[in-house]
């Protein structure tokens, strides 16, 4: 039995910002959704299904949320999935998505992942108490920082790799009506003079607290026959996990994000991603994590991934774009963070991406990672149908 | 042509008031293992493994992460976890195993209830600007319920202590409430202790396969003939508490109503729920309702609807059964529904 093709037919997001005081957490995710029926062409009335994804429930305080969002997301008389893959759960709801459709369960689904940071304050939620973490661990960069230095050391990489990458995607950024972080005088200079918060992790180099959401219509052959605008194809997608720490455990390059990555080209029939990937929208929540993840998802050989951030290459103009949208560097509403990666690549495709398009991408990767280096998810959008 | 997907095996706890000895993952680990003997499947065998549990029950975000060290994720596998109850985590499954990406699923839920207080813990699920600020509690919304069906004349107190005696009625080794229970006094009027559902902690897990591979994992599969879920709006003024409409929908998708069931296992954690399931399903005297216990003999939150799953389709590898339905439930006074029917080759 041959899976059912899907396809991205509606696309929608919020402006992420620091605080949306002005909605509730109903009004944020339906703002999102909203926008990407719009985009589809189509009412409430034509999803057969919704799956919605976010982060910890502590982050808003509201235990299993999707219950009291059901009015809100059009999913009454429905059904309705919550995924939670930690930072990956963007990416992962995708996924989920898709799969209905995929395996011919639904015809058209409405997949939705959002995150309200303003109604709590992520980086402690982040922190977890004694007994289950040692006190020296503040957020997310307290954890990620020892790998980074992990993979200075391992490959040689100058101090100033992360500085350019921060640097080009608060540059992207600009040009991303929805991104968080507008910049407007944004230089190399500040970045790298900015405060050291996690050394060698500097403030410039860190994902803000977003409120965001971002939402999509997926939909099968026939759905996508009848779409106004070009769709994105899925040619693949994967998920890996492993455990958090284990003897053994390469938290500089994971195997799960190797081996997701491995799986997704080979169902896109890729042999070589340099080459056959146009453009790519990885999760980089410390700037840093673009080198490390160009060689985790084979786009350079291990210790070469900063050769091509230093080169330019992954800058909007260059030859293998990354993060045109600014990435999590620029908006970071956890949950939503790994479905804005998966949309953008789609927008990429089909060319609808506004001001930070890149001419002529046919094949885009999303991916997004999450917990310690543990949970993967990711997927190739082209934007032609994939051959069967 | 849809593949055809069984549940091949089942393993639960011996479900407690309290595990303050195991931390969640000692708690699962020997029912992962467990599942996994039953059919001789290794971890490195598994196509998709899938798993529901609450950072909320935990007291920490990212709980579910621990839960992979149970698991023994090396080489890594393809995972996924919703933050439902694992019923809804063996939906996934399923649909991953229509599309063909994997033959062998295995699913897994836990909670433990144990450490907070569960009825304060359950009103973060309502709505956080207009209801949860007043912290109605599940016990207070669940006794709503009955009275509304009382009111209605569907049941009355004597009719809902006889479902909690029948339901505690069971020789269930697992359970964690069973033989006679006083019905005790009143908790929020019209519900009584013995209207309730015991608090405890528990894990449960199901080994999900395809086709021939199923038929090799086991003599007689539970065959899924078909599984649907459907959620209702959330406020409870905008419901009829005395209908499931959302049970009803699923059921008919699931094609419960095609052909009567011997044997149906109902995530109803108060009595009065069962009334409601029962007219929803349209289930008369002559089906077997909980031999398990259902969730008023053991309840732990996250794991009881896949246990419901798992029960029933236990009861077909045993020959107990031949068409089973199968329920789980959600959210404050059954908002949402997860329906199952499950079928065991003819004999």
């Amino acid at each position: 039995m041959s899976k059912e093709p899907v396809a991205v037919v509606g696309i929608g997001q919020t402006k992420h910002v620091a605080a949306r005081r002005d909605v509730s957490i109903a009004g944020l995710v339906r703002e999102a959704a909203r926008r990407a029926l719009d985009d589809a062409e189509l009412t409430w009335a034509d999803i057969d299904a919704v799956v919605i994804g976010k982060a910890p429930d502590f982050f808003e305080g509201v235990m299993m949320p999707e219950l009291y969002l059901a009015d809100a997301l059009g999913a009454v008389g429905k059904p309705l999935l919550r995924v939670h893959t930690a930072g990956s759960v963007g990416g992962s709801t995708a996924l989920v998505a898709a799969g209905l459709i995929a395996a011919r369960v639904h015809g058209t689904v409405l997949t939705c992942a959002f995150e309200k940071q303003s109604e709590s304050n992520a980086m402690w939620g982040l922190s977890l108490p004694i007994p289950f973490q040692q006190p020296l661990l503040a957020g997310a960069g307290g954890f990620f920082a020892p790998h980074v230095r992990a993979y200075m050391r391992r490959s040689g990489a100058p101090d100033t790799i992360g500085s350019l990458v921060a640097y080009k995607d608060r540059r992207n950024a600009l040009k991303n009506p929805f991104a968080h972080l507008h910049e407007h005088d944004i230089t190399l200079e500040k970045v790298q003079s900015s405060p050291m918060l996690w050394d060698p992790i500097r403030y410039s180099e860190t994902c803000p607290s977003s409120d965001g959401a971002c939402a999509m219509v997926l939909t099968d052959r026939a759905g996508a026959a009848r779409a106004p605008r070009p769709p994105a194809w899925m040619h693949g997608g994967a998920m890996r996990s492993e455990p958090t720490l284990f003897a053994g455990k390469d938290a500089v390059s994971p195997r799960a994000g190797k081996d997701c990555a491995a799986d997704v080209y080979r169902q896109a029939r890729i042999t070589d991603p340099r080459r056959e990937i146009d453009a790519v929208e990885m999760y980089v929540p410390f700037s840093w994590y673009e080198p490390m993840w160009l060689e985790n998802l084979g786009f350079a050989d291990e210790g070469e991934g900063w050769k091509l951030t230093e080169a330019g290459v992954t800058e909007l103009d260059g030859d293998l774009p990354v993060n045109m949208s600014g990435g999590v560097l620029s908006s970071n509403p956890i949950g939503a963070s790994g479905m804005i990666r998966f949309a953008e690549a789609a927008l990429q495709v089909r060319g609808q991406a506004g001001e930070h398009q890149v001419e002529g991408v046919r094949r885009a990767l999303g991916h997004a990672y999450g917990g310690g280096s543990q949970f993967f998810a990711m997927w190739l959008v082209g934007a032609e149908p994939p051959s069967t | 042509m849809t593949r055809e997907i069984a549940v091949v095996a089942f393993a639960q706890t011996d479900h407690r008031r309290s595990t303050d000895d195991l931390s969640e993952v000692e708690m699962l680990m020997p029912v992962l293992h467990e599942v996994l003997d039953r059919t001789g499947l290794r971890t490195a065998d598994i196509g998709f493994t899938c798993s529901g549990s609450s950072d909320y029950l935990a007291g920490r975000a990212f709980s579910f992460t621990l839960a992979l060290d149970g698991v023994g994720a090396w080489p890594p596998i393809s995972e996924s976890h919703v933050e439902m109850d694992g019923a809804w985590a063996l939906y996934e499954a399923w649909t991953k195993l229509l599309t063909g990406d994997a033959d062998t699923a295995l699913v897994y839920a836990y909670g433990k209830s144990s450490p907070g207080s569960l009825r304060d813990v359950l009103t973060r699920q309502l709505d956080p600007y207009y209801v949860a600020p007043l912290w109605p509690d599940s016990v207070a919304l669940a006794a709503l319920q009955a009275q509304a069906l009382i009111d209605a004349h569907e049941t009355d107190e004597p009719a809902l202590a006889a479902v909690a005696a029948r339901s505690r009625a069971t020789d269930n080794p697992h359970a964690q409430l069973r033989g006679p229970v006083p019905h005790g006094d009143y908790v929020v009027r019209p519900l009584r202790t013995g209207d309730c559902p015991p608090i405890g902690d528990g894990a449960a897990a199901v080994i999900l396969a395809a086709g021939d591979r199923a038929r090799e994992l086991c003599e007689r599969p539970a065959w899924i003939r078909g599984i649907d879920h459907r959620i209702e709006p959330h406020s409870l003024g905008v419901r009829d508490l005395t209908d499931s409409p959302s049970t009803r929908l699923a059921a008919e998708k699931a094609g419960a109503f095609e052909r009567p069931v011997d044997t149906a296992e109902l995530h109803a954690p108060f009595t009065a729920q069962e009334i409601v399931l029962r007219k929803a399903l349209r289930l008369d005297d002559t089906v077997r309702v909980n031999p398990s216990g259902g969730a008023l003999a053991a309840n732990p939150v996250m794991a009881a609807g896949l246990i419901r799953l798992g029960e029933a389709a236990a009861a077909i590898h045993r020959g107990e059964a031949d068409r089973a339905l199968a329920h789980a439930t959600s959210g404050p006074c059954l908002q949402q529904n997860l329906v199952a029917v499950l079928e065991g080759d003819p004999r």
